[in-house]
């Protein structure tokens, strides 16, 4: 396999922005749920480590997401850092609506690129999922709302098992033209390697700039740091992951989930490149929810510091 | 294949080309039973280690590594180095190198039927000095001795360099000593070189930087990497060495293996994360990954705990 498409004078990039999606991805799948007021204490010490993007919260129906249930309280409890966005999930107008009215300045959206994840999931097709994301963003473009777009599944389904290239650019390419800023292509299931990796990005940079693209990688498999540094190597410059890696993987139950912030930023920092977190803190943050969800942390760099 | 170089932009950020050819095919050095149970706080019954090493025998791995014939006083867990090694059922295609640190060990091991051997070295003085009790210097000469037996018995030696991208002690190790050492170990007749990050400190970016340094002195397809995953920073590694030409990787069954200095933390990067890496890179290993799940499902019942494998876990979870 030649890692291909990469010129032999590219540089990795500069700066990596990390979206730290452990308040929204990392809580709503661990087991215990956790106060609103630790919540809104973990935001707070993650808003002073030096993350730009920290994922506040969702506003689903607590029906079917019922650790998301404090939404607004949430919302209007953090106290917002400037300089820093905190988006929260909206997955239809109704939710947009009520985000909104709680003070949120940033939306994101969630669409697979396998179908029967997209029926088992919001129970609908992709095509009628993006139908309904349409009234989302017009929506968000009246009130001038930035809107972050999601696909899942990009390098395999737990469902239909491996996943077109062909149908991730796609998927990417329409939430891109309906106006997100910014695409994560999210390994749902962890199961990608570099292998994949490179081939769906590949794909998918043809149709989206290679600078609105964001990678979100599970670790279930233990491959999230080699896949987000072929990423890097392409060009990418935008990673996801939760603080202590929290967040289980739903379809492996005790198998890991999200990648840890802290592996990921020391990584980062190990390669020279800036993403203005302080590690130390962000350890903290780590060590203070891992308190409240009285649980080990799932990174290994936190691990192995408090040890030393 | 393209050679790799490195150089900084004006910012200050690492260059790295990229442009390269994966491995066709990467040696897996498989040390659970060694290295692994080494650096186990349980001591597992020498019955057990004989059928760890058969069931990993049974899996394709070419190379598994054994036991350690260092003196019981000092590594409890390999006391019962000569019946393993008697024990085990030794497949046609598969080499068992046992430690041997100093002619004392050698020659228990020949006698022990031992057909391939390995040395130790390091990067670092004060852990040289802290681990072996003596320098860099008196490690070689020690070295050379059972080199020059294993020669006329015409024993193949492996050499392995401890502390390549950090020292416990020392903190950073300049790719220059890595590579002097690694250098010294070559000459004197050692037929692979492993460069181990023995406190897993190391990132694709010191990775890249010292084996720029190794691989001017050491002939690229001689150098192996034995990557730690104490900061969960191996597999990164290990893909940064094989972008840069290295095709030999060690590893450990489930993970096993901590680190001893930083207790609780992980040690040795799982051969089952590895692998799992490498087939979905399209890399050959000859290495069938479900029996070495199995194998390691089996050590990990005998030691009573959980693999360290994130695909061992994701596999037994699996619904």
């Amino acid at each position: 396999m030649r890692a291909a498409g990469i010129k032999a004078s590219q540089a990795l990039p500069e700066t990596v922005k990390i979206v730290e999606v452990g308040p929204r991805d990392g809580l709503q799948n661990e087991k215990v749920v956790v106060p609103t007021e630790a919540k809104i204490n973990l935001i707070n010490m993650l808003s002073e480590s030096g993350l730009t993007v920290i994922e506040a919260t969702s506003f689903v129906s607590p029906k079917w997401v019922p650790q998301m249930g404090d939404q607004v309280e949430v919302m209007k409890g953090i106290k917002k850092k400037p300089g820093v966005s905190y988006p929260v999930l909206t997955p239809n107008l109704r939710g947009f609506q009520a985000a909104v009215k709680a003070g949120a300045s940033e939306v994101a959206i969630f669409g697979a690129a396998s179908e029967l994840f997209s029926k088992k999931n919001i129970n609908c097709s992709v095509e009628e999922s993006l139908q309904r994301f349409d009234e989302v963003m017009k929506a968000a473009k009246e009130a001038a709302v930035p809107v972050r777009g999601y696909v899942s599944c990009v390098v395999g389904c737990p469902y239909e098992g491996k996943v077109a290239p062909e149908k991730v650019a796609h998927v990417a390419k329409r939430l891109y033209s309906m106006g997100c800023y910014e695409i994560s292509l999210g390994d749902t299931i962890g199961v990608g390697t570099p292998g994949s990796m490179t081939e769906m990005l590949e794909a998918v940079s043809r149709e989206v700039p290679v600078s609105a693209l964001a990678v979100h990688c599970h670790d279930t498999y233990g491959q999230a740091l080699a896949n987000i540094l072929v990423a890097l190597q392409m060009g990418i410059s935008v990673v996801d992951s939760s603080v202590a890696g929290l967040g289980g993987c739903p379809y492996a139950q005790g198998a890991s989930g999200n990648v840890a912030t802290e592996d990921v930023v020391y990584m980062l920092h190990g390669l020279g490149i800036k993403t203005g977190v302080d590690l130390l803190k962000l350890m903290d943050a780590g060590s203070f929810i891992c308190r409240a969800l009285n649980r080990k942390t799932n990174s290994k760099v936190a691990q192995a510091a408090c040890k030393l | 294949m393209l050679a790799t170089s490195m150089r900084r932009n004006h910012c200050g950020s690492m260059w790295i080309i990229t442009e390269h050819e994966y491995p066709k095919f990467v040696k897996i050095v498989e040390v659970g039973p060694r290295d692994g149970l080494q650096n186990e706080k349980e001591i597992v019954p020498t019955g057990v280690k004989i059928q760890l090493i058969d069931m990993l025998s049974a899996t394709g791995l070419s190379v598994v590594e054994a036991t350690s014939f260092v003196s019981s006083k000092w590594v409890p867990q390999m006391a019962d180095h000569t019946q393993v090694l008697q024990g085990i059922q030794r497949a046609p295609l598969t080499q068992y190198p046992v430690l041997t640190p100093n002619m004392q060990g050698f020659q228990d091991a020949v006698a022990a039927g031992a057909t391939e051997v390995a040395v130790f070295g390091s990067a670092s003085e004060t852990f040289s000095r802290q681990n072996i009790n003596c320098s860099i210097d008196e490690s070689m000469l020690r070295f050379q001795e059972v080199i020059n037996a294993a020669k006329e018995r015409q024993i193949p030696v492996r050499g392995y360099v401890s502390c390549a991208l950090g020292c416990p002690h020392e903190g950073r190790i300049e790719p220059s000593k890595v590579a002097e050492v690694a250098k010294r170990l070559y000459e004197m007749g050692c037929y692979e070189i492993s460069l181990g990050d023995t406190i897993g400190v190391g990132t694709p970016g010191s990775m890249f930087k010292m084996l720029q340094m190794v691989k001017k002195d050491v002939p690229i397809d001689a150098l192996a990497v034995h990557c730690h995953d104490t900061y969960g920073q191996a597999l990164p590694n290990i893909l940064t060495a094989l972008q840069m030409g290295v095709s030999v990787v060690d590893s450990a069954v489930a993970g096993l293996g901590g680190c001893p200095y930083a207790p609780g933390s992980t040690g040795n990067v799982s051969t089952e994360d590895v692998l799992y890496m490498l087939h979905g890179m399209g890399i050959q290993t000859n290495v069938d990954l479900n029996k070495v799940i199995e194998a390691g499902d089996f050590i990990c019942n005998a030691l009573g705990r959980r693999t360290n494998s994130k695909v061992g876990q994701a596999k037994s979870g699996t619904l």
